[in-house]
């Protein structure tokens, strides 16, 4: 059955490129030089990028950083805890917005 | 008999080729012992399918043909494996024997088998005649190690470990030498070597105190059950590609079969370990140590198969 997304477009991302190469260039530039090791360890930063691949909920991003986060010798116990943190922020992004709620309802409520 | 061949995957030697490179042999340096395929453990990622229903170890007629042709060849190192040497019928013998021919000797262990009474023996042998250890503890957390080895294997493993410090292997300024072996608990590459020691000396030493000489990073080699295990999972194009997709010429000079010889339990000699689990011979025909006057000359070429890309991914085979 045909779907917006097959695993294996995954392999065609470079083809972005074809009508915009100089672009294309800076951008995979800029995208390998974060994942370079520097302040933090490429294993670190596999990790935050596996959060935040489920945030955006990519699953390409998803797919690319579970194998990566695997082959930077992270295991499923420090990638689940990774992903907690981001369903964390997630939820609390959402209820700290309640103190919004409160202040408006005040407002407006006898 | 060779690996089969996933439809898209160029073969190794005309991936070698296509880039001027070719795979020949240089002096030869080690000679690796594989005597016998019995384990106590029957890991899902081994290229031989070792275990214990397996009955094929090394005879004491073999080994004395094995001695002899180590004298012959004047080795730098020999290079001990299995299975599970531990678990070989006059194993400590054969150890103390070549440490006679050679100034190196090398024992590869899954930690578990070395904890037995059966072993005590060997043990001792290790620690008198100087031998370097290579034990195999894959990952720093329970399941990940047993869901790979098996059931029990972690405390065995951690309380080995402690025993091999308390006997002064991989402790500071000791020359007993204490390495670890790590590979991926599935269809992906291995970590980097270097960020992944320095994590292990960390967390080995703060969580149980254990200390450690060196550690090596080893790829998955899509042989054996682990070859099986691929196809059934529906992992082993994806991963012969990413192996392929991984070759890095710079591997090439420092490849291990460049200058080592490997000797089967019944004696016969392959260019790795590998080929040998594949079944590979090296030159024509098999050829049985005893017949063999000398180790082959530098620029013997080597076999190739698609095997061989697990060894040039990346940083490369230690």
């Amino acid at each position: 059955m045909p779907t917006y997304y097959d695993p294996e477009d995954l392999n065609l991302f470079t083809s972005i490129g074809k009508d915009a190469p100089e672009l294309a260039r800076k951008f995979f530039d800029y995208y390998g030089a974060v994942f370079a090791e520097g302040a933090l360890s490429a294993r670190e930063k596999a990790l935050i990028a596996l959060a935040v691949a489920h945030t955006v909920q990519c699953p390409y991003c998803i797919d690319a950083y579970t194998r990566a986060c695997l082959e930077q010798g992270s295991d499923l116990e420090e990638m689940t805890e990774a992903l907690h943190v981001a369903g964390a922020i997630r939820g609390g992004a959402t209820l700290v917005h309640g103190v919004q709620m409160r202040k408006i309802a005040e407002k407006l409520s006898l | 008999m060779g690996d089969p061949q996933p439809t898209d995957l160029e073969h190794f030697a005309c991936a070698l080729r296509r880039r001027g490179l070719s795979l020949n042999r240089g002096p030869c340096r080690a000679l690796q012992i594989n005597v016998g395929l019995l384990c106590d453990l029957a890991c899902r990622h081994c290229h031989l399918e070792a275990g214990p229903g397996r009955t094929e170890v090394m005879s004491a007629a073999t080994m004395a043909e094995v001695v002899a042709f180590a004298r012959r060849g004047c080795f730098e190192l020999v290079d001990i494996t299995g299975g599970a040497p531990e678990l070989v019928p006059g194993i400590a013998n054969f150890l103390a024997q070549l440490s006679e021919v050679a100034p190196k000797l090398m024992l590869r262990s899954n930690l578990t088998a070395l904890g037995g009474p059966q072993a005590e023996p060997l043990l001792q042998t290790c620690v008198s005649r100087r031998v370097a250890l290579v034990v195999s503890f894959p990952a720093l957390r329970e399941a990940q190690v047993q869901s790979q080895r098996g059931a029990g294997v972690w405390e065995k493993s951690l309380a080995m470990l402690r025993r091999l410090n308390a006997l002064g292997y991989g402790r500071e300024g000791s020359d007993l030498e204490l390495h670890l072996a790590v590979n991926p608990g599935g269809a992906f590459l291995p970590a980097d070597q270097t960020a992944t020691e320095k994590r292990y000396r960390r967390e080995l030493l703060a969580r149980w105190g254990i200390v450690f000489t060196r550690l090596f990073t080893l790829t998955n080699m899509p042989l054996g059950r682990f070859r099986r295990w691929l196809e059934q999972s529906g992992n082993d194009a994806a991963y012969l590609r990413a192996l392929a997709q991984a070759f890095n010429a710079a591997t090439l000079p420092g490849l291990m079969c460049r200058e080592q010889l490997s000797v089967s339990w019944d004696g016969h000699v392959f260019d790795c370990d590998f080929h040998l689990a594949a079944g590979i011979s090296l030159g024509e025909t098999r050829t049985h140590v005893r017949d063999l006057p000398e180790p082959p000359a530098p620029g013997t070429p080597i076999a190739a198969a698609d095997h061989c890309y697990a060894c040039t991914a990346g940083a490369g085979f230690t």
